[in-house]
């Protein structure tokens, strides 16, 4: 089967699908025009860019520039995470912990895929690296965000409740042990869903385009339920992760509440 | 039984403020509503960052951990907070002698949360707290808003636990009535560093 290649007319095509989106949301006055044609272009321009960097990667196929590569990537995942937060941790600690929380899973998570399940030689092979890495971080990212979003919010707004147990004689774990499981729970719900809903409801968008590339349907398929996994096992580690630094910082070693280390940031 | 020692208190802007409280003894303490009444029982019980020093007898707040020494000296806020569905989930052991004390039997422990009343939101809010057996009583407006009846069985049930266990109390209330009906000696804060005595 001969992959069949796509022309610029052809993404035109499909780009005046999303125009068409932009204008309908113009005329239910939805003020939704700005952010659909910025999302847009950002896609286009981002995954040009990506194209070309990736040739010029696996051409080399040297570690340190896959290295540099990675830290990028890790690096603008936290910027998005601390992005999308409400209120977040005043200082570095905004950025920090939802950051290092997606470098310990995804990266852990990656590196243990590919020396021992994918086992290529380098075992840090671009093409295997690269893609495995991004869509770890892709999906680790918004666990993370979610989690530590819900965290923040609901100790905002539960504080009374929160004191009043640290008051009673609680201590900064069991005080804020209910929000944190259903933070954790937030954040694993999106991957979760995805897993029930693998196959039957939708065809995982990666295995799509190794189909769509002439794979065929049976070893896609072991690949997709392998990132699946990867992808679950990621976000669940670095959601438990974000959580509980977050919580962690949100009380000082008094066990007192420190809502005076979020900031309000107004964005949602 | 406990003695409430303050020295040097610095919280926020506020202080330093420096009194005894004797163990059995009901003091008050009043002032403009936003003066920082609250944030001074709150740094007592170490929920805000302070300077300065606390004791319960001769136990200073920093050398026991911090939720040991929230049950030591109790609190009861204006409004009290639950956040399971039913009563008894709030209580490890349910103190079944002074749930009867304060006019509830035990089929109160089924009751949901979000049926509660006030008056009986406030009894309720008193009983637990006071499972804790706390040393000192810091009371922040605890009859406010209940109405009479309800704030009479909340001002009994204190009495009495103040005279058995001879513990130190901290009222704080705006009604001058009140303060005069309970406290030996009430303190008045009149400005964020200042606090005066008036003993009624």
């Amino acid at each position: 089967m001969k992959m069949v290649l796509l022309s610029y007319t052809d993404l035109m095509l499909a780009a005046t699908l999303v125009i068409a989106l932009a204008l309908l949301s113009v005329r239910m006055k939805l003020s939704l025009w700005k952010q659909i044609i910025v999302a847009a272009s950002r896609t286009t321009i981002q995954l040009l860019l990506i194209g070309l960097v990736l040739k010029a990667v696996f051409a080399s196929a040297r570690f340190p520039w896959i290295a540099v590569m990675a830290f990028f990537m890790l690096l603008a995942a936290g910027r998005e995470v601390t992005a999308r937060q409400k209120r977040r941790l005043t200082g570095l600690w905004g950025f920090g912990v939802g950051t290092g929380s997606m470098f310990i899973s995804s990266f852990t998570v990656t590196i243990f895929a590919l020396v021992a399940i994918v086992g290529n030689r380098p075992w840090y092979a671009p093409q295997y690296a690269i893609p495995l890495l991004g869509m770890l971080l892709g999906n680790t990212m918004n666990g993370v965000a979610l989690g530590i979003n819900y965290l923040t919010q609901a100790a905002w707004e539960q504080r009374r409740i929160i004191e009043e147990r640290l008051i009673l004689g609680q201590d900064r774990n069991q005080a804020i042990m209910d929000i944190k499981r259903e933070s954790v729970r937030t954040g694993l719900i999106p991957i979760i869903n995805a897993m029930a809903a693998a196959g039957i409801i939708s065809l995982p968008g990666m295995m799509t385009g190794q189909i769509l590339a002439g794979s065929p349907p049976v070893e896609a398929v072991k690949y997709q339920i392998l990132i699946m996994f990867l992808i679950a096992a990621g976000t669940g580690f670095g959601t438990l992760a974000a959580v509980w630094f977050t919580s962690h910082r949100l009380f000082d070693s008094r066990h007192r509440l420190r809502l005076d280390r979020l900031s309000d940031t107004g964005t949602s | 039984m406990g003695r409430l020692v303050v020295r040097e208190l610095c919280f926020h802007k506020h202080g330093p403020f420096s009194f005894t409280i004797e163990a059995g003894e009901c003091a008050g303490l009043t002032g403009p509503s936003g003066i920082g009444k609250t944030l001074m029982l709150r740094a007592i019980i170490d929920l805000d960052p302070h300077r300065g020093q606390v004791f319960v007898n001769d136990i200073e707040c920093n050398s026991v951990q911090a939720p040991e020494w929230r049950k030591m000296v109790g609190m009861l806020q204006a409004e009290t907070q639950w956040w399971h569905d039913t009563v008894g989930e709030h209580l490890d052991e349910p103190p079944r002698e002074l749930l009867h004390r304060v006019g509830f039997d035990e089929d109160v422990l089924k009751w949901e949360v979000r049926r509660l009343s006030t008056g009986e939101k406030q009894r309720l809010g008193l009983v637990r707290l006071l499972a804790n057996s706390p040393q000192v009583l810091l009371l922040d407006e605890p009859t406010a808003s209940l109405d009479m009846n309800n704030a009479g069985k909340v001002e009994e049930i204190i009495r009495e636990y103040r005279q058995k266990k001879h513990v130190a109390v901290l009222w704080v209330a705006h009604d001058f009535d009140q303060l005069k009906r309970l406290c030996s000696r009430y303190f008045v804060m009149e400005t964020e560093k200042t606090m005066k005595e008036v003993i009624p």
